[in-house]
Order: C-alpha cells, then structure tokens, then sequence
C-alpha cells in the first residue's frame, strides 16, 4: 500500500497539525506522518503545545508546533482564553459607557481604542471635534505609542536574553503612566476621550512635566540603542530571521511596523491624517529587509518621532474649549448645573438614557502602534449601538506568525514572536 | 473614498461585469458602500482586486453584521482598501436567515485574501455564517464545544451563570 494515497485517522505517531483532509500527495516529513507512514526516529515530527502559559507569549497564546529536531515544521496558533465577549457587551451599553469597555480590549494602547470607538461615533454624528480636543488627542495618543512601544521593547529584549532592559524600558514607562495619571486621574484606561473631544483640560504643570519628559526621552533612546544596536548576541538572534516578503504581508492583511519594517511606507497617520495628524511634521521609519532587527529599528524609531510629534503639539497647542459645544451629546459644564435649568435637563437626559445616533454604519481607522486599528459601529437611532466591531491589528497580524517561523528554529520562534507583538487582549476581546 | 457618483459608476460596471451583482448602494458620512448579492461575493471582489483603475487589493477588515429585525437579516462586511490611492470601499454581502436550524452560507474569500482566514472563523464564530471552502474553519474565540452563535441579536447577554464561592451552592454540579 502506498503510503502517500492513504489517509488514516490521527493514529499513534500521527501529526494533528498535518490532518488536512486532503489526499497526500508530497513526500515532506510532515505529509507523510499526516499520511500515517512510519518514520525513521530522526525525521519524526514532534508536536508540542507552546503556551498558553508561557511567559514568552506574551499573553494567554498557545501554539501548536511541530517540530522536527529543533526545526520549526508546522504552526497553528491557537487564541481565544482571554476572550471576554466585549463587542456583544457594547451592544447592551449606551455609547458613552463602551468607552470604557473598549479601553480594556488591547489593554496598552487604551487611548487608540477609546479613539477608535469615539472617532467612529464622532462620523456617525457628523460632530467636529475643537483644535485644543484634538491636539490633546494626539498628544496623548503618542505618549501612549511611547509607552507600548517601551513594554514591547522591555518585554522583547528579555526574550532575548537583555535582562536589564526591561527595568529600563519599565522605568520609563512608569513615568508616561505618571503623566497619563496627572493629566487623566488614571494611570492605565483612563476613559480621557469622550465623544466631542476630552473629559478635562491638561491640569497646570502638566506641560512643565511633559516637557521635561520629551526633553529627556531621546537620550535614553539613545542608551537602549547603545545596548542593542550592536550587540551581537542580539544582531545574531534578530537579523536575517522572520523575513516575510512584503507581498505576502499585505495579502495577509498585515499593517503597522510589520509592514513598515518590510518597506512599505503605510501609516494611516500620513495617508489618511485623521484628528490634528496634519499639522505636524513628522518622518514615517521603513526597513530594507523586513527582518526581526529591521522590526526592531522601525519600533525604536518610531519612539523618537512620537517625542517629535508630542513636542509640537505641546508647542502649538491652541486655545479654546477641549470638547464640542453640542449639549445633546457633551455634558454641560458642571458650573451650569446650578443656573440653567436646561442645562440641568440635558446632564438629566444624558446621564440617565446617553445620547441617540442617527441609524447609519462607519468605519474609522486609526494607526495604533501595532497597525491599523479599526473600529464599525451599526447605529440604529437608539442611544445604544447594534454592533461594535474592532479591527484589531494584533488579531490579523498574528497570521503573518507561520510564515515568519516556518523552516526556522524553534529558538528564533521566541524572537518572531517577539517582534510581532501581539496583545492577546486585543486578538481575543 | 469613491464619492456618489463614482460609486455608481462601479455598481454599473460591476453589474456589466458579473450580472445581478449589486443590489444596491449607499453612501454617508464620506463612506461608501456596495450591497451585493452573497452568491456573487467572490466575483465582486475579485473584479474589484484585479480590474485596472480599481485595485483594491488590501482587505482592512471583515466582519459580520446582524440587522434583525430588518431583512436581510444577516450582512458580512468587507472594508477594502486600495493602498495607492488610499481608498477605502466597504462592501456588504446581505445574507437572508435560511431558517432556525440551517446556517447561512457563502464562499470564502481565503483564496482572493489570505488574510480573511482569522476573520472569517470569527465571523463563523459568532454568528454560524458558514464560509464554504474555508480552509479550517472551526470556532476562534469561543470554546469549539460551545453550542450557540452569541453575537446574534436573538442570543441573550449574561446567559451564563457566574460562579462564586457565595453562590457555589446554589448551583451544585455547575461544571457539568
């Protein structure tokens, strides 16, 4: 009997990741344990669960791998354990209590999340959002790109083996979660963006401490470089590994650094400027080769050009209200509660049903530092959505990850793993 | 974005293209959209990613949309994009309720947009919307035992009884 004709059902020795249903046609390792033939000891395929509690996963990620010898054969990742069904949730809340919620799915880029959803409804009533919202917007949407960009950096390097950068990157983030606490009253899911523009001005000597920060931060940029740049246990394990063509990446539907790092200048920030992303000036890192080094250095980069960004908004910031002035969606003033009566109705009203939206669909993209982060809204004239839906860039990225480890070492899966990215929070919601 | 007329022009050509395609189309807020018959959804999209001058070869987002009470009940929802010109397309495939014990099907557009896999299981997922020529499409986020589409309108928030060390005893067995 031919072996390669014959299909059993996952015997002993049989490889689950190879069960395709299909009739076995190569004659690869991994098609042949699918086909239920017996192997030699050394080319036998191992299938080993990586995760779901590993701390190089970077969340709650399981991986089902096969490998042959140390060699990465098959990979299927596996999500779904953090899954807290956020998008049904919404459609049971009125639209100014999912801010909240949605801060919670991709639990480091919370201001992008509450950007995503706000901007969205903002379309869905046609609201324009004042220069100083907008500009508050952005401010703090780069200072929380910083901030992920420093835990994936921390996190990342200890992967591989950089112990002390962690504390570093972690000492820094401490102190935008610093800032993020003075300006917001929060450290993490600040629920800052409302719909209209933002909850509170920036309190006095916020901008003293902002520039303080930004004045330091590319130094220590600087010294993480100095650490990694050419440091050869890192150069070793990062260059030349994970390269996916930039074709493949964008039918996979990869966005952000990913793609950036394999050369293809797309930011949503330039090509499509939303909130105030036009007035400044600010450059777009792309790689040459697409590598895990290449993903780092576009990363690091970006972090200098968020500071850039975060500088001329602090220096341009206008003057004049930080939400809309439209009281059938803003609250009004707290000092008006007590005067005018209608004021007090429209705070009544707001509080107790929340604005309505008029019935239509939209969709409002944004640049997270993973990629594009989408957010659909189905409004159907109530004060409550029918359908929230967040593209979120860690969930389709992560299908770029078979491609990045097939054929490699299962040593350089920890790295691709790494310089994907992924925050389980958001692929699971 | 193609503005309204533009969007007409396509709906047309489409139409020319691939016979009783488009069934209709709108556009708000700046975005617009195609609604389209679901058994000519590969058509549509793969005259939209391959026809010279439209080129709309990135899929941003899939996702599935309920709109009961309202016929047809269920939409899968395309956001394209052409990356050049940085246009954005939404397209909706508006999938009618076959009845209470059958899943609405369409194909699977895996093989025009790899990237459509994840997304795709999401939408089965949540809303038993069978993608026929899927690769592997099994449950992603909830657990593949669980019976149920939670994310149809049908379905009630908070089915679920949560367990506590107060009401543990009251619900003896509940792991069952």
């Amino acid at each position: 009997m031919s072996a390669h004709t014959h299909r059993s059902t996952p015997s002993h020795g049989g490889d689950i990741l190879g069960e395709t249903g299909e009739e076995v046609i190569g004659t690869s390792a991994i098609e042949r344990t699918a086909a239920g033939d017996v192997l030699e000891p050394e080319e036998e395929l191992l299938t080993i669960n990586f995760g779901p509690h590993h701390p190089a996963t970077h969340g709650v990620l399981r991986l089902l791998v096969s490998l042959e010898g140390e060699v990465v054969r098959d990979m299927k990742p596996v999500v779904g354990y953090v899954h807290t069904g956020i998008e049904k949730n919404c459609e049971d809340k009125s639209y100014w209590k999912v801010i909240p919620f949605v801060e919670r799915m991709d639990y480091l880029s919370y201001f992008f999340n509450m950007e995503a959803f706000c901007g969205c409804v903002e379309r869905l009533l046609e609201l324009e959002v004042p220069p100083r919202a907008q500009y508050l917007r952005v401010l703090h949407m780069e200072l929380n790109r910083l901030h992920s960009h420093l835990v994936w950096l921390g996190t990342s390097a200890l992967d591989l083996g950089a112990m002390s950068m962690f504390f570093y990157c972690f000492r820094d983030r401490d102190r935008v979660l610093d800032l993020f606490e003075m300006s917001t009253g929060q450290r993490m899911h600040t629920r800052y963006f409302q719909v209209g523009g933002v909850f509170e001005d920036i309190p006095v000597g916020f901008a003293h401490n902002l520039s303080a920060f930004c004045a330091e931060m590319p130094s220590r940029i600087d010294q993480y470089e100095a650490i990694l740049n050419r440091n050869e246990i890192f150069l070793e394990r990062t260059r030349n590994i994970g390269i996916v063509p930039r074709q493949r990446l964008i039918d996979l539907g990869v966005t952000g650094p990913l793609l950036r790092a394999a050369g293809e200048p797309w930011d949503l920030r330039k090509v499509t400027p939303y909130e105030a992303y036009r007035d400044f000036e600010f450059d777009i890192p792309v790689g040459t080769v697409g590598d895990g080094y290449d993903r780092y250095r576009v990363r690091v980069q970006e972090m200098r050009e968020s500071v850039r960004i975060i500088e001329q908004a602090l220096d341009g910031l206008p003057e004049g209200p930080w939400i809309a002035d439209d009281r059938k969606v803003v609250l009004p003033p707290r000092d008006e509660l007590s005067t005018s009566m209608e004021a007090l109705i429209h705070h009544f009203k707001l509080v107790t049903e929340g604005f309505r939206v008029p019935p239509g669909e939209a969709y409002y993209a944004i640049e997270s530092p993973r990629g594009e982060l989408g957010c659909f809204v189905v409004a159907d004239g109530s004060a409550k959505p029918a359908r929230v839906h967040i593209r979120d860039p860690s969930f389709t990225n992560l299908q770029s990850l078979r491609d990045m480890c097939l054929n490699g070492y299962i040593a350089d899966l920890i790295q691709n793993l790494a310089m994907l990215d992924p925050i389980l929070g958001g692929i699971d919601r | 974005m193609p503005d309204a007329p533009g969007l007409e022009l396509i709906a047309k050509e489409l139409n020319d293209a691939a016979d009783g395609s488009v069934l209709g189309t709108y556009h708000e807020h700046g975005q617009a959209c195609l609604i389209v018959n679901p058994d000519r959804i590969l058509d549509v999209l793969r005259w939209l990613r391959d026809t010279p001058g439209q080129e709309y070869r990135f899929l941003s987002s899939l996702h599935g949309v309920e709109y009961l009470p309202a016929e047809p009940r269920f939409g899968v929802v395309y956001e394209l994009l052409n990356m050049p010109r940085a246009e954005r397309l939404r397209i909706r495939a508006a999938l009618a309720d076959p009845g209470p014990d059958v899943l609405p099907e369409l194909d699977s557009c895996v093989p025009l947009f790899a990237g459509a896999e994840f997304p795709e299981r999401e939408v089965y997922d949540f809303f038993g919307i069978v993608f026929r020529g899927h690769p592997d499409l099994r449950r992603i986020l909830m657990p593949e035992e669980y019976v149920g589409w939670p994310q149809r309108r049908d379905f009630p928030v908070g089915g679920e009884p949560v367990i506590f060390t107060r009401n543990e005893p009251v619900m003896p067995r509940w792991y069952e």
